[in-house]
Formats: C-alpha cells, structure tokens, sequence
C-alpha cells in the first residue's frame, strides 16, 4: 500500500472515530428514547466503518467480518428485537428529569473524555507503535460515557443504548489493539449483544405490566434502611 | 469426550423440559440431568486427581477450546453438587407455589440453561469466550431473578442484569487488552495456560491495565464492596433454590475468572496484584460485617454474607502464601455447600411462615422444627462455627496470615468475622427461639401455632447439603484434599 492511500486511510479512520465520540456525547444528552436509540445506530456503523477501514489499512480479512456483523445487529436486528420484546411506549418516552442536568452532564462528559485521552495514548503506545491512532482512547471514552449513561439515566430504553455504547466503546479499542482475535469469538459476543437486547426487552416488559412505569431507575425499594423488602410476600 | 458431555447434559435438558409432559416430567428431567452431571463431573475430578486427562484435552483442536486443570474441575464438581441439591429443592418448592405450567416450565428450562453457562466457565480455556459464558449467566439467571414478577423482584432484576452487564463492559476491554499484550509479546494460543507460558515477555502496562480491568470488572459480578450493591437485591429476591445457585456457585464460577488472571499477572514484578485483591476482600469483608447487623430480611442476610466470604476468599488469596492459597480454595468449597443449605434453610422458613421479614418472625422453631433447626444450623456453619466445614478454611486462612507475619491484614480479617457472626446470629436466634410476643412484628403477624411440614423434597435436599457441611468439618477426603491442593497450585507461577 502506497503512503498516500494509508494516510487516507489513516485520516478517514480518524473521522469515524472523531464522530463515533460525538454519537458518544448525544447518547448521553439526548432526552428523546428514539433519539437515542438512532445515535446508537449511526454509532454502530461508525464503528463498522472504523473496522473496514482498519481492515483495509493492515490487511486484516477478519476486521471485515467484524464490520459486517456490526452492519446486520445492530441497525437492523437490534431495533427489530426491540419491537418484538419491549413495550412501544419505550421509544416515545422523554426524559424531562434526569440525575444530573444536561450542562452538568456534558461537563462530566467532556472531563471523562480527556481522562479516556491521557489513559487511552500509554495503552496504546504500550501495545506497539503501529497501533498508535485515534482508536484507543476514544474507545475507552466511549466506555465511560456508556457508563455514565447508565448512571445518569432513569428510561429503559436509553440505559439499554448505554449498555450497548459500552460494549461498542470497547470494540473501538479493541480492533486496534486486538486485531486477530478470531471471527468465532467475533460472532459469539455479537450474538451476545442480541441475547442482552432480548433478556432486557423482555424484563422491560414485565417491569410495565407489574409496576406501570417503563422509568426503571426510579425502582427503589430495595433498600437496607427502609424495612420495606421484608414485607413482600412471595412465591405463594 | 467428556466435558462436552457435560455441558451438553443440562442443554438437552433444558430442551426436553419443554416437551409438554407435565409437571412431574420437568422436574424429574431436572433431576435427574442434575445427577448425571454430578456423577460425570466426579469420574472427571478423580481423573484431574490421578493425572489420567482425556487425551484430546492436551493435543488436537480441543485444547484451544477446553481446558481442564485442578481448579477447573474443583468449580465444575461444586457447581454440579449444588445444582443437584437445588434441582431436588425447587420439586417441592416450586410445587408449593401452585404456578401455571407454563411458568413452571419457563423456571426448569431457564435452571438448566443457567446451569449449563455456569459449568461453561470453568470448561473453555480461552479468555474472551470465558468473558461470554460470564455474560450468559447473567442473561440465563435474569430472568430467575424476576420469577416472582414482584415489584421488587423485577427492581432486583434489572439492578442485577445492568450492573452485571456494566462490569463485563469493563471486562471486555480487559480481556481486549488482554489479547494485545499477548500479540506484544510475540504472539502463542491465546488460552489461559498460553498465556502463563508467554506473560514475561508482556508489556507490563498493558498487562496491569487489563489485571485491573479484569477485576473491577468481573469483581462487579463477584459482588466486591463497592461494586455489590446488586447482589444482596438479586441473591435475595429469586427462589430460593435459584439463590442457592446464585450465592453458592455462580460467584464461586466469576471469581474463577479473577483467579486465573493471578500466575499471569505475577509474571510482572511489582505488578500488586495480592495487594488489590487483599485490599479489595478486606474491603467487603468489613462493609458486610457491618451491614450485616442492620439487615431487615433474613434472605438479604444471606446474601451479603456471600459479599462477606468473596472477600474472605479474596484476601486469602492476597495474603499470598502456598498455605493460604489452600485455605483459599478450601473456604471456595465450603462456601458452596455451607450457603446452598442456607438459602434451603431460608426457603423452608419462607414457606413455613411467607415473609422475609425477621421482625415478624418469632418462635419458628414451634411453627416448623426443621425450618428453625435448619436456620439455626445454617447461620452457625455459615459464619464458621467449628466444628463445621467453614470453621476448617478459615482457621487455615488466618493461621496462614499469622505464620506469614501479615498480622494487620489477618487480625482485621478475624475480626470482621466475629462481627458478622454476632450480625447473622443475633437475627436468627430472635427468628427461630424468640418468644411470639417479642419484637414490633407482633401485632402485623399472627402468631400461627399449627405446625407446618415441608414438602418432601426439601426435606431431602437440606439433609444432602448437611451432609457436606458436617463432614467437611472434621474430615477432607484424600481425593478432595489433592484436588483442592492442585487447585492452590495453579493460583501461583
């Protein structure tokens, strides 16, 4: 491969990963259910980018597989799970009260993201230099800003798009740094993600036909200094 | 080949659970795939034992994908006891609840699928698709926990299923990162005895990051203080013989995990890992201690005595001798069994008086006997009574400490766990031999006067899981004793 093509390449997989820490930050911010869920998706094939890009720069056959597994999950089975399993009053919902306010949010966000930088750039450069690129710290980013999300969401739905944020955040890094891990590992974690999709829809479901409310966060019985547990009856 | 038999087994039960034969079917297939496996599992621990693996383990395209060594068949054997004395626990007990079929068979197919990625863990030897079996016993048990459909049971649930899914997020890119250092130091098989073989030559920053990673991550599921606050809701909310696995084994299983990242990560001078681990276990021994003697809920007692042994576990590991290391795997084994009779013993009381409140329990020893006898037995083994099996492991853990000079370490640990022993056994001594006019709970709850008998099968089971508890207290079988000294083995360089 020629300097200028991998150059290109190099440039184009840094725009993914560039907007694929955008999506980030929206998947935190955005109040609408359905928003969310369509940042998630546009975040996916982000990632199904950087991995075909970073497939054609090291000649990495198994990096297109991943891109291709990424391209069919999650845009198109994720959703269509979705539907399947939970209740549609999950996608119209809207946030209007969330743990932290937005601009408080996005702070955190944006402190998370130059920690991601300062921790991501050693790790890297530890691996060997020819992994030295946009990709791992801006998957751990991705990491933590999923995981604020789950802490600062209380909507089944956006909790569900952290969770799965996560895991994208982690890929991200991870098709830099572990390139040649095996398309039957590849196909196991992203089957996965479709079994998380299925088994938290499912409970979403159950939790409205028990409890009215598809606002999961706000559950909080289950306390040491309530007392209130020990009053429920079970089984029988 | 026989460790594909026995994943198989709970796998083809669980699709023979849902041929519609009635109750009796599911129930007796549950059982007896149980048994089956517990017998496999042990012709294959005496075989670890005796040195005779199975050929296609150490050469062929196996090896890449299944590995067996003493530690893995130690968790294999526990994890298949306990879910025998669990299958004949849930026939009554899930019987006494009068469910519809349909759920009936929505729990056994869920118990054996459950069952079956528990036993996956230990079985795979390669990191990543360890990483997915732990993510499996999350989305199989998910929906055990939410069984009740209760409001605090589905709260439980979804704290359990994010939470637990929020640490294998973390785990992942550990195990990422794992694989990278590995492809640094030039590459090998990328399983659990490869990677020992190539870890001196792995840069030692990326193998701490994924260390740490691994730990907080699979910790999260482990249900380390502080990243617990899940497993006292979920451990206490399912059935009880699905909490039975929950506590006994599935942690037992994640920790697993943990363990076998240590003779990687010792290859690193300075690398700290005995210290995190101490730090850690030391960490949630003392916060359960503690919260222990504040809990309202008999079942949640239990469960955060499991927070108390992973962390009793863990700081035996941190203290870092060949001896604690023994003390270690013995106190994994006798956890096992001790906290499966536990959660039997708090499901028979459930049935026998059906809150979990320990205010509005008084005199349970006069409603059922073996219920409050079971109880009483239980707390005692649990938090090490001698002369049960914990009393065993924990005097080995804590003479181990002294005789390694670690005196801080080990006197806080002794102490954390005198504490929770008053914690545990002021509760169930009020519960089971409290007068019925003592306590708030009084004017809430009738005092019930007639007896309650258990069902058949409970009996049963809870007198199974003594067995071990009572044995393991006084005698090691020389098999079980080899078997757990080659596990200690493995946990070092």
């Amino acid at each position: 491969m020629s300097d200028g093509a991998a150059q290109l390449l190099d440039s184009l997989d840094a725009l993914a990963c560039g907007l694929f820490l955008l999506t980030s930050f929206g998947i935190v911010a955005t109040r609408q259910a359905r928003g969310c869920l369509q940042l998630f998706i546009a975040q996916s094939l982000l990632l199904a980018a950087s991995a075909a890009l970073l497939g054609l720069r090291f000649h990495a056959a198994h990096l297109y597989g991943v891109a291709l597994v990424n391209l069919v999950t999650k845009p198109i089975i994720v959703p269509w799970l979705l539907r399947k399993t939970s209740p549609a009053g999950i996608y119209t919902r809207r946030e209007v009260e969330q743990v932290l306010n937005i601009p408080v949010t996005l702070t955190i966000s944006l402190a998370l993201a130059i920690f991601a930088y300062f921790v991501g750039i050693p790790l890297a450069r530890a691996a060997g230099p020819q992994f030295v690129g946009p990709n791992v710290p801006i998957g751990v980013a991705g990491l933590l800003l999923g995981a604020l999300t789950l802490t600062v969401r209380r909507e089944a739905l956006p909790l569900l798009v952290g969770l799965l944020a996560m895991e994208n955040g982690a890929f991200l890094a991870g098709i830099s740094i572990a390139r040649d891990l095996g398309m039957l590992v590849e196909l196991a974690i992203a089957t996965d993600g479709l079994v998380i999709v299925f088994i938290m829809g499912v409970l979403v479901r159950a939790v409205q036909q028990h409890v009215g409310t598809t606002a999961v966060g706000e559950l909080a019985s289950l306390r040491e200094s309530g007392g209130q547990s020990g009053d429920a009856e079970v089984t029988t | 080949m026989i460790v594909v038999v026995i994943l198989l087994v709970p796998v083809v039960a669980a699709l023979l659970v849902l041929v519609p034969l009635g109750r009796r079917w599911m129930s007796g297939v549950t059982v007896v795939a149980s048994i089956a496996n517990l017998v496999l599992t042990g012709a294959l621990a005496l075989d670890v034992v005796a040195g005779r693996l199975p050929r296609e383990l150490h050469d062929g395209g196996w090896s890449r994908w299944i590995a067996i060594d003493g530690l893995s068949a130690l968790i294999l054997v526990l994890i298949a006891l306990v879910a025998t004395t669990a299958a004949i626990y849930s026939v009554g007990y899930m019987e006494h609840g009068h469910l519809a079929v349909r759920k009936l068979r929505l729990y056994y197919a869920n118990y054996n699928l459950f069952v079956f990625s528990m036993l996956a863990i230990p079985s795979v030897a390669e990191p990543t698709l360890a990483w997915i079996v732990v993510e499996l016993t999350t989305l199989c048990s998910a929906l055990l926990v939410s069984f009740e459909n209760t409001r605090e049971a589905l709260e439980a649930a979804w704290k359990y299923v994010v939470l637990s899914l929020m640490g294998a997020g973390i785990a992942l890119l550990g195990f990422l990162t794992l694989f990278a250092s590995m492809q640094a130091a030039g590459g090998g098989t990328y399983t659990w005895a490869g990677l020992v073989e190539v870890a001196p030559r792995m840069p030692p920053l990326l193998l701490q990051t994924s260390f740490l990673l691994i730990l907080i991550g699979l910790g999260t599921k482990v249900g380390l203080v502080p990243m617990h606050t899940w497993l006292p809701d979920a451990h206490s909310q399912a059935p009880s013989p699905v909490c039975a696995l929950l506590s006994g084994v599935e942690t037992t299983s994640i920790l697993y995990v943990v363990l076998r990242m240590l003779p990687i990560i010792e290859a690193v001078p300075g690398a700290h890992a005995a210290t995190w681990m101490l730090v850690l276990g030391l960490l949630s021994v003392g916060f359960s201690a503690f919260l222990l003697l504040q809990v309202h809920d008999y079942k949640r007692l239990f469960a955060f005595s499991t927070v108390e042994h992973m962390g009793i576990i863990l700081t035996a590991v941190g203290l870092g001798a060949s001896a604690a290391g023994y003390g270690a795997m013995q106190q994994v084994v006798n956890h096992s069994v001790t906290k499966s009779f536990c959660f039997f013993a708090a499901g028979a009381a459930l049935l026998a008086v059906r809150t979990r409140d320990i205010a509005s329990v008084r005199g349970l020893i006069r409603r059922s006997p073996v219920a409050g006898s079971a109880l009483i037995f239980g707390g005692l083994a649990i938090t090490g009574a001698p002369p049960l099996a914990v009393f065993m492991s924990e005097f080995a853990i804590i003479r181990a400490g002294l005789a390694q000079g670690k005196y801080v370490a080990t006197g806080l640990l002794a102490v954390f766990i005198v504490i929770a022993f008053f914690g545990i056994m002021i509760h169930l001594n009020r519960m089971v031999f409290g007068a019925d006019d003592d306590g708030p709970g009084n004017e809430r709850h009738e005092p019930e006067t007639a007896k309650f008998s258990l069902p058949a099968s409970c009996n049963v089971a809870l007198v199974l899981a003594a067995v071990p508890v009572l044995v393991l207290g006084v005698y090691v079988p020389e098999p079980l004793h080899r078997l757990i000294a080659m596990a200690a083995a493995t946990l070092t360089r």
